[in-house]
This record gives structure tokens, C-alpha cells and sequence, in this order.
């Protein structure tokens, strides 16, 4: 039964995600430079991916509330903090940046991996880069790492 | 706005909040792909089994769909290397620090209502509306 679980699960996921990605044009940088191109020829197809996504997604994670716990796991994995903080603001800030430079963000660039661009690979490694690079520095700061995930039980 | 592409977009965005929530009910995860992605760089971490299985899915696809006659295009890159690795540093650093990125704040996280969720995405969109503006129309690149 684990197999289900830890593979066939997540797998059928990202499959759909994935297929979420590539049919609404999301893999492709430029459509995603056309949205935030708001100056040029503007293009608002991620706001309508965003919100079709958002009008399925919410709904369901209160559907899922109503469940003690996953149909496959012991409990949901889910965030601990809840505060606006620096850090929150400064990462998204450095996000935004990056993202606005080249139009990739983590998913659709993993999923171009598959295109064997050069530019993409280059992109995925920078960005495995800047990952360790934060978990290093914060490994090297005093105290507990701000955002190690905190699993506790499902509300209700 | 010759470029809108409303129907696919809707139906492309139906299809990743059903990933996200099908992702929650069954495994009890977010379908954040920074963080999945990043608990692979972790060599200490061992549960790694579903990260690779959900990226494998994210990355079946490309191939699937050009066995069915829809290859999908290799995206269009800025012709100069060091914008894509100081953007690809900026994401991953930034996603790390911020704790998430446009899947797990944007959809999972504002999904769930989080209030750190919706600021974190008002920012990096804010932040990228303005990269764009000054690449494109302050810099002319």
C-alpha cells in the first residue's frame, strides 16, 4: 500500500499539475511576461489561471478540513506560522525579481527540463543554487531555521 | 490583449487546483513546488520518495503530449546567461525565504486563506510587474 502513498499518488499529482501547467500556457515565459507586462501589450490569461485555480482550490482544502486526516497519511503537513514577517516580505520581493527577469518560476521550470533547453537547465541549477545557499545561511544562524516545517493535526 | 487565451487558461487552472487539493486530501501535502523540490537538496532528508514522484509527473508531460502530437515549444530564454543564473538564484533563494512560490503561496496558500499567503503574493507580483517594466519599457531590453 506504501507505493500508492508515496508514489502513485504524488505522481498522478504532479501529472495533473503538470497538465494544469502546459495547457494553460503557463510553461511558456513569455506568456507569463505578457501578464506582467502591464505597460505593454498586456495579456491576462495567469490572472484567469490563478482564479479558476483559486475557485476549485478553495472549496476543496475546506472540503479536506472536514477530514481529521489525509486518505493515505497520519496527518497533514501543513505550515506553522500564520504572522506577516520580514523574511516573508523579503523572500517573496527576491522571488518577484527573478521571476519577472526571465518568466520562469519552479514549476514550469522543472517541467521544461523536459525540453532539454540548455537556458533551462542553467535556470533549474541556478535555482537549486539559490536554495542551498538560503538553507545553508540559515543552517549557520543560531537559532532554528525560521520556516522548518511544523507538522501538527488537522483543525477540528 | 490579442494574446488572451481565456478557455485554455481556465481549464489549465481548474486542472491545478484539482492537483493542489487531490494533493491535500490523499497525502495531507501542499503542492508547492519550491518547497517539494527543495526537500530534494536536503541529503539528510529521507522523504524523498513523493518530491521525486510529484516532479517526475510535472516533467512526464512535456512527453506525453508530444507522443500525442503536442510538443510543447523549449521555452524562450533571454539570450544573455548570467540574467537566467542571477534570476534562477533570486527564485530559489527568494521561494526559501519567503516559504513558497507561485504554487504553494499563490494557489495552495491563498486556497487555504493564509494571510502570510496573499501578502507574499501581492509582493513577489508587485515586485515582478516592476522588473518588467523597467526591463522592457525603462531599459528597452
Amino acid at each position: 500500500m506504501e507505493i500508492i502513498s508515496r508514489i502513485i499518488a504524488p505522481l498522478l499529482c504532479g501529472l495533473i499539475f503538470g497538465a494544469g501547467l502546459l495547457v494553460s500556457g503557463m510553461v511558456q515565459p513569455t506568456k507569463v511576461l505578457a501578464f506582467l507586462d502591464i505597460f505593454g501589450a498586456w495579456d491576462p490569461s495567469l490572472a484567469v489561471v490563478m482564479a479558476a485555480a483559486l475557485a476549485v482550490a478553495t472549496p476543496g482544502f475546506m472540503l479536506t478540513r472536514q477530514r481529521a486526516r489525509p486518505v493515505l497519511a497520519g496527518q497533514y503537513f501543513l505550515p506553522g506560522k500564520s504572522e506577516i514577517d520580514a523574511p516573508l516580505v523579503l523572500g517573496a520581493g527576491l522571488f518577484g525579481v527573478g521571476w519577472g527577469l526571465v518568466g520562469l518560476c519552479p514549476g514550469p521550470a522543472l517541467e521544461s527540463l523536459a525540453t532539454l533547453s540548455p537556458g533551462v537547465v542553467v535556470f533549474v541549477v541556478a535555482m537549486a543554487g539559490g536554495m542551498i545557499l538560503h538553507d545553508k545561511w540559515q543552517a549557520s544562524r543560531p537559532i532554528v531555521p525560521r520556516d522548518a516545517p511544523v507538522v501538527r493535526a488537522a483543525d477540528g | 490583449m490579442a494574446n488572451f487565451t481565456p478557455v485554455s487558461a481556465a481549464i489549465g487552472g481548474a486542472l491545478i487546483g484539482f492537483s493542489a487539493v487531490l494533493m491535500m486530501l490523499l497525502t495531507g501535502r501542499i503542492a508547492g513546488v519550491s518547497g517539494i523540490f527543495a526537500g530534494l537538496l536536503n541529503f539528510r532528508s529521507e522523504d524523498k520518495a513523493w518530491r521525486i514522484a510529484f516532479i517526475a509527473g510535472l516533467m512526464l508531460i512535456p512527453v506525453i503530449a508530444g507522443w500525442i502530437g503536442y510538443g510543447m515549444a523549449p521555452p524562450k530564454l533571454p539570450a544573455n546567461w548570467a540574467v537566467i543564473v542571477v534570476a534562477g538564484l533570486l527564485v530559489g533563494f527568494g521561494a526559501r525565504l519567503g516559504g513558497g512560490c507561485t504554487s504553494g503561496h499563490g494557489i495552495c496558500g491563498i486556497g487555504r486563506l493564509s494571510v502570510r499567503s496573499i501578502a507574499a503574493t501581492i509582493v513577489f507580483m508587485v515586485t515582478a510587474v516592476i522588473t518588467v517594466a523597467v526591463t522592457r519599457h525603462v531599459l528597452g531590453g
